[in-house]
């Protein structure tokens, strides 16, 4: 057979004998060979990049205007008055902090429930059916999440939960203040609430990656020593993967803060400062969400656009710690 | 030593108590969280389903947006949504998958390496409003008009993260063997990647494509400042176009019943296309997903 004659050098069975020029990488320096398609790889990895570096640009040369106007007030105030053309962004900013982390609070031990529970609790033949139907409710599009916000949880809230604690408390009292509000059913819990739906599946999805990644050695070491399966989850298992699991929290949290659809319909959209936990709010992505497109004046985008690269920043903080903290290998795959 | 009849001096019969106590309650507690999303997974499924099939028809698929009190359906929208998908996907899979390759071949062990692969885990998870916003400041605002082809750009800006990820995840998972065994027949190593590494990931490249159409296509945010929306059936890429997302919140929030039952049969049609989509790239390759 041809191809089982060992050839020298690696030179073609005709005979040609001439040395292959390689470059560091190993790949022959041909014209017309590998470099047109190694370039191309590349230059799609620099369009990749230049993606996030023009959204940068874009979002600080679109807010520079309202930036440069209000200064410092842009943050310190809560006035949005586009008729005036007065914008300050403390109510819709706060209001993304105070939903986002009540949601990540409502979610994150029932996240962590799922997951020791799918892991290390139910029979694995169950699991595996349990671990897809969660995974579903994090793929359900979140306009979805929205309306079922919209018209089912908020108009349940407020007959069930929200006007009986209005009878029940005492007028006057620090509690009537922090549940004081239209009860509509649309306010700032409710929407945390959803967003809390909408991250608990996320968060328990790559928990439960993490914990199975946890030794089976460890887990058999504490069982054999006599530990309950509190004890291994607790002590051993949770402990192993703290880091990868605060990663994995923030995660949630960078979703929690940028989500806009869910938000947008079920918050109530108020720019007034947010005084109680049942008052009408906004968050910054429902307010571009809902004023981008009929917004009159160039102030007007621009202040949008300021609020924009204020959620990019905060977002990317959390994303960027999320993912150091998670690592690549130890992370979700 | 039997648990029943302990006769170590050191046994604490109480301490065991507790622990065994301690224990099951913590039992009941995964069992009811696991149950609590479960709960929520089955109402809002629920209430899809119902709301949703009450309000699907015939029309829904042939007849374009009505005005409130008339018989119409969101042919516009579901047509824009394909359109502008196929835009999105055409654009992300291409650059997805060559920055993927690039990643997992060329690349690998190098600084830009690392560094791409951090902020493009970063853009995987980035709010997608803010890519509405750019792409606004990018293709809207310059030529003075929404346009369906900004709508494409900026979904294809929200899968192209996720493509290269998932490119990049199952090339390295192709053994080395393979390579060698390819650049010993004398390929080089472009060839390679083309004739052997993508064809053995052909599952997996599926299977990335797949979820990160599962991705855009529920997409809302990022398509009510690039395409906007539009009534009326159309094809011209560079005039605004309809959307199944951007149609349904429209609907939904509007006080008009019949708009309102069109948004939940909308969003209905959204969901099980999502869910299916994701059900089927999951099912191509058995296996774990990244987010």
């Amino acid at each position: 057979m041809a191809s089982a004659q060992p050839s020298p050098g690696g030179a073609a069975p005709n005979g040609n004998h001439t040395l292959r020029v390689t470059d560091a990488q190993g790949d022959a320096i041909k014209p017309g060979g590998d470099h047109i398609f190694r370039t191309l790889c590349l230059m799609a990895v620099l369009a990749m990049m230049a993606t996030l570096t023009g959204l940068v640009i874009s979002l600080v040369s679109g807010g520079w205007m309202a930036l440069s106007h209000f200064g410092i007030s842009f943050f310190t105030t809560s006035t949005w008055d586009p008729v005036a053309d007065q914008y300050g962004a403390a109510a819709p900013i706060v209001g993304t902090l105070i939903t986002a982390f009540l949601a990540l609070l409502l979610a994150l031990p029932v996240a962590i429930g799922v997951a020791v529970f799918l892991v290390e609790i139910c029979p694995q033949a169950i699991a595996r059916w349990l671990a897809i139907a969660v995974e579903l409710l994090a793929g359900i599009p979140s306009i979805v999440y929205g309306m079922w916000g919209l018209f089912v949880l908020a108009p349940w809230f407020s007959a069930h939960v929200q006007l009986p604690l209005m009878m029940a408390v005492t007028p006057g009292s620090w509690l009537e203040t922090l549940i004081s509000g239209v009860p509509n059913g649309a306010n700032i819990f409710t929407a945390s609430l959803i967003l809390a739906v909408m991250i608990l599946p996320y968060i328990a999805a790559i928990l439960r990656e993490l914990l199975m990644s946890v030794p089976s050695h460890m887990r058999e070491a504490a069982y054999g020593l006599g530990c309950t399966q509190r004890e291994v989850v607790m002590r051993i298992m949770l402990p192993y993967v703290r880091k990868s699991g605060i990663g994995a929290v923030m995660l949630g949290l960078g979703r929690a803060l940028g989500e806009t659809m869910a938000v947008t319909f079920i918050i109530g959209n108020s720019h007034n400062f947010p005084h109680s936990l049942f008052d009408s709010g906004s968050t910054i992505s429902s307010t571009i969400a809902n004023e981008f497109t009929e917004a009159t004046g160039d102030m007007h985008i621009s202040a949008l656009i300021a609020l924009g690269l204020v959620l990019f920043l905060i977002t990317f903080v959390t994303i960027a710690a999320a993912r150091l903290l998670l690592g690549r290998a130890e992370g979700p795959k | 030593m039997t648990p029943k009849n302990p006769e170590n001096a050191n046994f604490d019969r109480f301490l065991h108590v507790r622990r065994k106590i301690y224990n099951s309650v913590f039992l009941v507690l995964t069992g009811l969280a696991t149950a609590i999303a479960l709960a929520a997974l089955a109402l809002i499924l629920e209430t899809l389903v119902v709301k949703g099939v009450a309000g699907l028809n015939m029309a829904v698929f042939t007849m374009s947006q009505p005005a409130p009190d008339m018989a119409g359906g969101l042919l516009n929208a579901i047509v824009g949504s394909l359109v502008m998908c196929a835009i999105g996907m055409v654009i992300a899979l291409f650059v997805g998958i060559l920055a993927g390759t690039w990643l997992a071949e060329y690349g690998d062990g190098t600084k830009l390496a690392t560094v791409v692969r951090f902020l493009n885990d970063i853009l995987i998870s980035a709010p997608s409003i803010l890519i509405g916003l750019f792409v606004y400041e990018l293709l809207v605002r310059p030529f003075h008009g929404f346009s369906a082809l900004a709508g494409g750009v900026a979904l294809a800006l929200l899968a192209m993260p996720v493509a290269t990820r998932a490119t990049e995840d199952i090339m390295r998972l192709q053994p080395y063997a393979l390579r060698e065994a390819g650049m010993a027949l004398g390929a080089n190593r472009g060839h390679v990647i083309r004739s052997i590494i993508w064809r053995a990931s052909k599952s997996g490249l599926m299977t990335g494509a797949l979820l990160s159409f599962a991705r855009i296509s529920g997409e809302t945010a990022p398509l009510l400042f690039t395409s906007l929306g539009n009534p009326f059936l159309s094809f011209k890429l560079t005039q605004p176009m309809a959307s199944m997302p951007t149609t349904i919140f429209q609907f939904a929030m509007s006080a008009y019943d019949d708009w309102q039952r069109l948004a939940w049969a909308g969003a209905l049609i959204i969901a099980v296309a999502v869910l299916t989509t994701n059900i089927i790239g999951r099912a191509l390759t058995r296996g774990s997903t990244y987010k």
